[in-house]
């Protein structure tokens, strides 16, 4: 089936749906996500999104614009920080007159809370700068922005699943997408195409993830030729259930939590005596591994606690309803009365498609656009989170990018023409699913992806090395040769879930490699790329975004400068 | 790690005529979820084993089934909270089957969408945030926490009899607005709801709180509803 519209938005999470609600004030607009809309993984975002709205204590943009900058370690662009933390109070007030339920102060403000890295006077002490609505912002930012989409004349397409992104030269046509549930191809041309597509987590093992966060676009974009920014730069969270990697939300050290080693020291007292518990993430998360390697884990083995005893009953089930749920259905843990086991999960992709400020994807390290190709949201690297994202950046990140993209389309749409699929497009992806139907194979793909996980997550997690990172590219390309020997059962057309993962393992795969390369060259460490050979920050050399490409040599490297405008690199201490 | 016996009941469209049982033995740590016992049978034995997943941890409302008799979230259902022996899936009821646990959820979505699910208010808006007591929002704290899996509606007697009527969801989605304090749809909203196939189609039997995995109580907020209907004499009874 062909289908046109003015805007095609693949990804229904916060970011794709604040540009379709742009976008459809220029024209058509169809939205494709291979689930629901309500079940996009910005639901599950819990602590908050950023805006100095100071209602609860003084703050200012320009402090969160700096506190950007250095949780980023100086690697995002200062031009589109700016951008974002001056747009964070229009864009919160705009949430909150869509409808988004904040929980609110005693005088009916929109109520505010400490989060990692934000803070008061350039780093003098934690600021309230986290909106939220209790631990489910996410889900309460998600609804408001599908139900106000839903009586705009925004076309949904659920359980479609993108499987190609068609170019013709440099300008975008369109995508291809399988109807999940009748199997059937539909070519979507669009003037304007926008990836929103979300995160990749499912690269690693321990991930705070969705089980759809697997990149799909991501993998696609790279095939046509369209590099991938920093993508050494995977964010892990230091509060992920142990054994789950389910994410217990930094909130809960915002409102007092602490952690806990075996020894019953606040070991972040060491690490980060400003700040303590509410240093940024990549921090923390070396600490907790640095003191689960000393020996210093609860009873000597893989996890710390969290420690949320000292908070207020009544500020538990107020703000922290959802996580002490969490705590009680998977661990067994009431944690007003008993500490919670922690492990860092993975949990955000600094890194993916390149794009200006407009979500305007670029080809190139020079910033050359890709006509008709926009990306915003987790899959897009603007660069505003740098080489670490600060909590609750995220979500307002894809609320102010994902307008601006929306605005950009809407603008860009009336400079071209209707564009036109060929049949060839749709011919090659057919025969993709027909050889995956057809492999007579030895490998499952559930045990492929397992041990594909196991590796990145051993490998190349909160601490690399060249040792294991070498080891790791040599056995990601055997991967790639059993991931052509996998072999499936269902070879049905309604809702053959089991093509469908086969599929999604082979862009994890590839991510996994390009992750594998990107951290292999860049020889130093700078916010979450943590090399245990290269120990030190290297402004002199570094001071620079990777720019990866797929060519028949395999994944090669070009670089673009950091915008460095407001604030000089300086050391980065809490 | 102990053995577990999944009974789960399939249906293939392009293979069956009609939906059959399948019995399936895995090994599962007492921690885990039912949900990763559907992922060690797709990963291990059948492939073609199919149902809808994603977050994992009861947020976003995808893998509801009927888990020995009742329904509820595969994710959120942990083995040690499941009776020992046999654990008989399938899929959820009163909506139609589309692949073994994979149902028809559009029906659902689309009786929610009669409820005019979004925040109406055409006041010039303020410069800064529209006030909101804590009071005012926690009038409407429960109800906000509604994933839509369908839990409720699938359990309800009332949504089987009738297949117009709204349902327990669509009907808490209509309380969510019509209780805050932002929204200025009231009217509009309870003339949407107070109807034959709406409000008075709920009969107070509470099967949807008793399996709301985020344990709403459902039929309390209907019962609001229900008098502020009485009390604006919207009886809806005798209109067609």
């Amino acid at each position: 089936m062909t289908h046109y519209f003015d805007t095609l938005i693949i990804g229904s999470g916060l970011a794709g749906l604040r540009a379709a609600g742009e976008a459809v004030k220029k024209g058509s607009v169809a939205v494709l996500t291979k689930l629901y809309p309500t079940r996009s993984h910005s639901g599950a975002a819990q602590g908050g999104i950023g805006a100095a709205l100071g209602n609860e204590e003084p703050d200012s943009p320009e402090w969160h614009f700096y506190d950007t900058v250095k949780g980023g370690d100086f690697l995002g662009d200062q031009d589109a920080i700016e951008v974002m933390c001056e747009d964070a109070i229009r864009t919160i007030v705009e949430l909150e007159h869509l409808g988004v339920p904040f929980s609110r102060t005693p005088e009916g403000k929109i109520a505010q809370r400490r989060f990692g890295g934000h803070t008061r006077d350039f780093g003098a002490a934690p600021v309230r700068r986290a909106c939220y609505s209790a631990d489910r912002t996410g889900h309460a930012i998600l609804y408001a922005l599908y139900e106000q989409c839903g009586h705009e004349r925004v076309d949904f397409f659920p359980e479609f699943q993108a499987l190609d992104i068609v170019m013709d030269g440099n300008r975008c046509l369109g995508a291809l997408a399988v109807n999940i549930r009748t199997g059937e191809i539909h070519a979507f041309n669009a003037k304007a195409t926008l990836v929103a597509s979300g995160g990749y987590g499912r690269v690693f093992k321990t991930t705070s993830n969705a089980i759809a966060s697997t990149g799909d676009c991501l993998g696609i974009a790279f095939n046509k030729g369209v590099p991938l920014e920093d993508m050494e730069f995977f964010q892990f969270h230091p509060t992920g259930l142990y054994g789950l990697g389910i994410l217990i939300t930094e909130g809960a050290r915002g409102e007092g939590g602490m952690l806990i080693n075996g020894k019953g020291e606040r070991f972040m007292e060491r690490y980060a005596p400003t700040i303590k518990d509410l240093a940024p993430r990549d921090m923390i998360s070396r600490a907790i591994m640095t003191e689960i390697r000393e020996g210093r884990g609860i009873g000597g083995r893989d996890y710390v606690h969290l420690d949320i005893t000292g908070v207020d009953k009544k500020i538990l089930n107020e703000r922290l309803p959802e996580i002490s749920a969490f705590c009680k259905i998977y661990m067994g843990i009431d944690p007003s009365e008993k500490p919670i086991p922690v492990l860092p999960t993975a949990h955000y992709a600094m890194g993916g498609i390149p794009t200006d400020i407009d979500g305007r994807v670029s080809r190139d390290e020079t910033g050359e656009v890709v006509k008709g190709l926009y990306a915003a949201g987790e899959c897009a690297c603007v660069s505003a989170h740098g080489a670490n994202r600060l909590g609750c950046n995220s979500l307002l990140d894809t609320v102010v990018f994902g307008r601006r993209a929306g605005m950009a389309m809407g603008e860009f749409i009336g400079s071209v023409g209707k564009s036109e699929i060929k049949r060839d497009a749709v011919d090659a992806v057919k025969e993709n699913i027909e050889a995956v139907i057809n492999s007579k194979g030895k490998e499952k793909a559930g045990e492929v992806r397992a041990e594909f996980q196991k590796l990145m997550m051993d490998k190349c997690s909160v601490f690399r090395n060249e040792k294991d990172l070498t080891t790791l590219i040599q056995e990601l390309s055997s991967f790639k040769e059993r991931l052509k020997d996998i072999s499936i059962k269902d070879k049905g057309s309604a809702f053959n879930t089991e093509l469908l993962e086969v599929i999604e393992l082979g862009h994890l795969i590839a991510l996994g490699e390009v992750i594998a390369a990107s951290a292999l060259q860049r020889k130093e460490s700078r916010g979450a790329h943590a090399r245990e050979d290269y120990p030190k920050r290297d402004d002199e050399n570094w001071l620079k975004h990777t720019f990866a490409f797929k060519t028949d040599r395999g994944v090669e490297f070009k670089y673009k400068p950091v915008v460095v405008t407001r604030f000089k690199p300086e050391d980065r201490k809490y | 790690m102990e053995q577990y016996i999944l009974k789960i009941k399939r249906f293939d469209p392009e293979k069956d005529r009609k939906p059959r049982w399948e019995k399936f033995r895995i090994e599962m740590e007492f921690t885990d979820r039912v949900l990763d016992g559907f992922i060690k049978i797709k990963d291990a034995i059948d492939g073609s084993l199919t149902f809808r997943r994603s977050c994992a941890h009861g947020i976003c409302g995808s893998c509801a089934v009927k888990i020995n008799g009742k329904s509820g979230l595969a994710c959120q259902t942990i083995i040690k909270d499941v009776p020992p022996g046999e654990i008989v899936i399938e899929p959820l009821p009163a909506f139609p089957v589309i692949k073994d646990l994979v149902v028809d959820i559009e029906p659902f979505f689309g009786k929610n969408r009669e409820a005019m699910p979004y925040l109406i208010n055409n006041e010039p808006p303020p410069e800064l945030e529209r006030l909101q007591s804590p009071e005012e929002q926690e009038k409407i704290l429960q109800s906000i926490t509604c994933i839509m899996c369908g839990c409720c509606a699938s359990s309800c007697p009332s949504y089987w009899a009738d297949k117009e009527y709204m349902g327990p969801s669509a009907l808490l989605k209509a309380y969510r607005f019509i209780m805050d304090s932002r929204d200025r749809a009231l009217e509009e909203r309870m003339n949407s709801i107070a109807k034959p196939h709406g409000l008075w189609r709920c009969h107070s039997i509470y099967n949807c709180v008793e399996v709301c995995p985020k344990e709403i109580d459902i039929t309390s907020h209907i019962a609001k509803l229900k008098r502020l209907a009485v009390k604006k004499k919207l009886s809806g009874f005798f209109k067609g």
